[in-house]
């Protein structure tokens, strides 16, 4: 893509060249500032350690010194650390395939033929990407909660046993509900988008041969927006992977959550109730590490499925 | 799952010229029974929560123990009372810092998000891409991992529990990035920028003259997005502040409830509350839809 001008030999002037360069340097010092820094600091950390001699007192008593990969070596035999990452993926085996499966049969019941209440329900479903996830966790909890709850009014009244929905197995359900709640209307706007922009004329040969809506769907539909539900995979992993402020949320209405019931919820807990920055720093490196590597492993399974698609 | 018969459709042929349209096709059928009726399943579910945080907050303290869910109450009036004397109407304040961070913060994230979405889309410059994908790789960073450095860094720098520690670190988005540049492709022709050189305009003035006004979709978009994020941010907030009168409102909600866990009181506080902090986004999305389309917001470009 040489641009037609610029063959005829003539040279770009220095405010062109110099332009783009300063576009983006209020991008660069922020991300400079807010991402890399940070990130920098946070590695520092991790490798120190607080040595406190004699009582700690007065001056020079506390020191940073060199740590080595103790505090490494701590995260990843913590077993409390073990269990957060367990719950949640066991947290992330439901709520991704849930979400992504309900978005994508919203979004090709949004693009059947003659279906009523389309704009609706779109809106409607769309609707709980507007609430913030403390709020959303506070209505479920509510809706959760015995006394409070229509769930449990109902089983009463059926005289049915009320069951906790915030312990146990029932949590991760429960805590899971929330986020497919929140998650649902955005990516089915995503898939909706994509299903949108396929031409017409690729269904006409398939509803001439008398395929159902439904064959149309699995054999055309889901294969041709194939690459928005990759990408919607990949951003839920990531987000359910950073869950935090709704077990955050529910943790004063049940005994059932603990301060590290998350490994974000430890990372905060080690840095600002234990006062631990050192070891919430290692912690925190070892999950980017974890997040990084999950998301690179994503990537490469997508591609390499999408090459052998295109070689057979 | 669909109502269609077989028969109706394989037999869709053009009609022969002369037939009245509609004779040759069996009964037509009004609409889709089952789809219809699963997506207002679906519809339902979404609004659940937020037709149930409506009739609870018209409940007084005792009715919300006492009676059917979703059974209307005595208590609206003193509910919001009761909100505006709580602390000297403190959750207004809460209200405003919410309106504060995330209108200026949308402003500034949208502003810088269209100024790099549009460099990286006009121009042609070594390292374009390392520094889009540097941009982007931003996304993967999980915030908290991010929260305790960036607020030791505050800390050191003397501004933790100020409004700038909540403000600064959000300003950079990579998704609105990436969507400016999207934006800026699809908009903004190489040709247009061209003409605009050859008569002598500087680069900023050809950006502000041709490349804003034309990604301005874009930028409605970006905004929105970013607006929801920062509206609906707990973690930053809750990190970096300590002093209650600079809560947003998420931060609030949140310490009310907690002391809700042992004066059950403050319940009736935090539903009311909650219904009014989700008023002023959906209203927001209700209005702008008329003329705003959501599928802008997963980058979908007009063609």
């Amino acid at each position: 893509m040489t641009k037609p001008s610029a063959s005829r030999g003539r040279r770009v002037p220095n405010g062109v060249r110099r332009a783009p360069y300063g576009f983006l340097l209020p991008a660069v010092v922020l991300f400079a500032l807010f991402f890399a820094l940070p990130i920098g600091y946070a590695l520092w950390l991790s490798l120190h350690r607080i040595d406190v001699r004699g009582l700690g007192l007065g001056k020079g008593a506390r020191q940073e010194v060199w740590a080595g990969l103790s505090n490494y070596t701590a995260a990843l035999t913590d077993a409390e650390l073990g269990h957060g990452a367990l719950r949640v993926l066991g947290y992330g085996v439901i709520v991704v395939p849930v979400m992504l499966g309900l978005a994508l049969l919203f979004a090709l019941l949004l693009d059947t033929e003659r279906v009523r209440a389309r704009s609706f329900s779109r809106l409607a479903i769309f609707l709980p990407y507007a609430i913030p996830g403390v709020v959303a966790a506070l209505l479920w909890g509510f809706l959760y909660l015995p006394d409070v709850s229509p769930f449990h009014y109902l089983l009463d009244r059926a005289g049915l046993p009320q069951p906790d929905l915030m312990d146990g197995g029932l949590l991760f359900g429960s805590l899971a509900n929330i986020a497919v709640w929140g998650g649902t209307g955005f990516n089915m706007i995503v898939i909706y988008t994509a299903l949108r922009s396929i031409p017409a004329e690729v269904y006409e040969a398939a509803r001439l041969d008398g395929a159902t809506p439904v064959q149309i769907a699995l054999r055309i539909k889901i294969p041709m927006v194939a690459p928005s539900l990759v990408l919607t995979f990949f951003f839920s992993v990531i987000a359910t992977l950073q869950v935090f402020s709704e077990p955050t949320t529910l943790k004063p209405l049940t005994n059932g959550i603990s301060t590290t019931w998350s490994p974000l919820m430890k990372v905060y807990n080690d840095a600002f109730v234990a006062g631990n920055v050192y070891a919430a720093s290692a912690t925190a490196v070892v999950l980017a590490l974890a997040t990084f590597a999950l998301s690179f492993a994503l990537l490469r399974f997508a591609d390499s499925r999408a090459k052998n698609r295109g070689t057979s | 799952m669909s109502t269609t018969s077989p028969a109706a459709v394989g037999r869709r042929t053009a009609p022969a010229a002369g037939t009245a349209p509609g004779t040759a096709q069996g009964p037509p059928r009004r609409f889709a029974l089952l789809p219809t009726a699963a997506l207002l399943l679906g519809a339902v579910y979404c609004l659940l929560p937020v037709a149930w945080v409506l009739v609870a907050s018209t409940k007084s303290g005792s009715e919300l123990f006492s009676t059917f869910t979703f059974l209307p109450g005595t208590g609206l009036a003193d509910n919001l009372a009761d909100l505006n004397a709580y602390r000297e109407g403190i959750y207004w304040r809460w209200m405003a810092n919410s309106g504060l961070y995330a209108g200026l913060g949308a402003v500034l994230s949208t502003a810088v998000s269209a100024v790099s979405g549009y460099a990286l889309a006009v121009y042609r410059f070594r390292g374009r891409e390392a520094v889009f994908n540097v941009l982007l790789a931003g996304v993967l960073m999980p915030p908290v991992i991010l929260a305790v450095p960036q607020y030791l860094l505050m800390a050191e720098a003397d501004l933790t529990d100020s409004r700038l520690s909540v403000l600064l670190p959000l300003i950079l988005s990579p998704y609105g990035v990436y969507l400016g540049r999207i934006y800026a492709q699809a908009a903004v022709p190489g040709e247009l920028v061209e003409a605009a050189r050859m008569d002598g305009a500087g680069e900023w003035r050809i950006f502000l003259r041709i490349g804003v006004p034309l990604m301005s979709p874009g930028l409605v978009t970006i905004f929105l997005f970013q607006f929801t994020a920062i509206w609906n941010n707990f973690l930053l907030p809750y990190i970096m502040l300590s002093d209650d009168g600079k809560f947003p409102v998420t931060v609030g909600l949140f310490t009310l409830l907690a002391q809700g866990s042992t004066t059950p009181a403050l319940y009736t506080l935090v539903i009311t509350g909650a219904l009014l902090a989700i008023v002023p986004l959906v209203a927001l999305f209700l209005v702008i839809q008329r003329f705003w389309s959501l599928d802008l917001l997963s980058g979908a470009v007009k063609s």
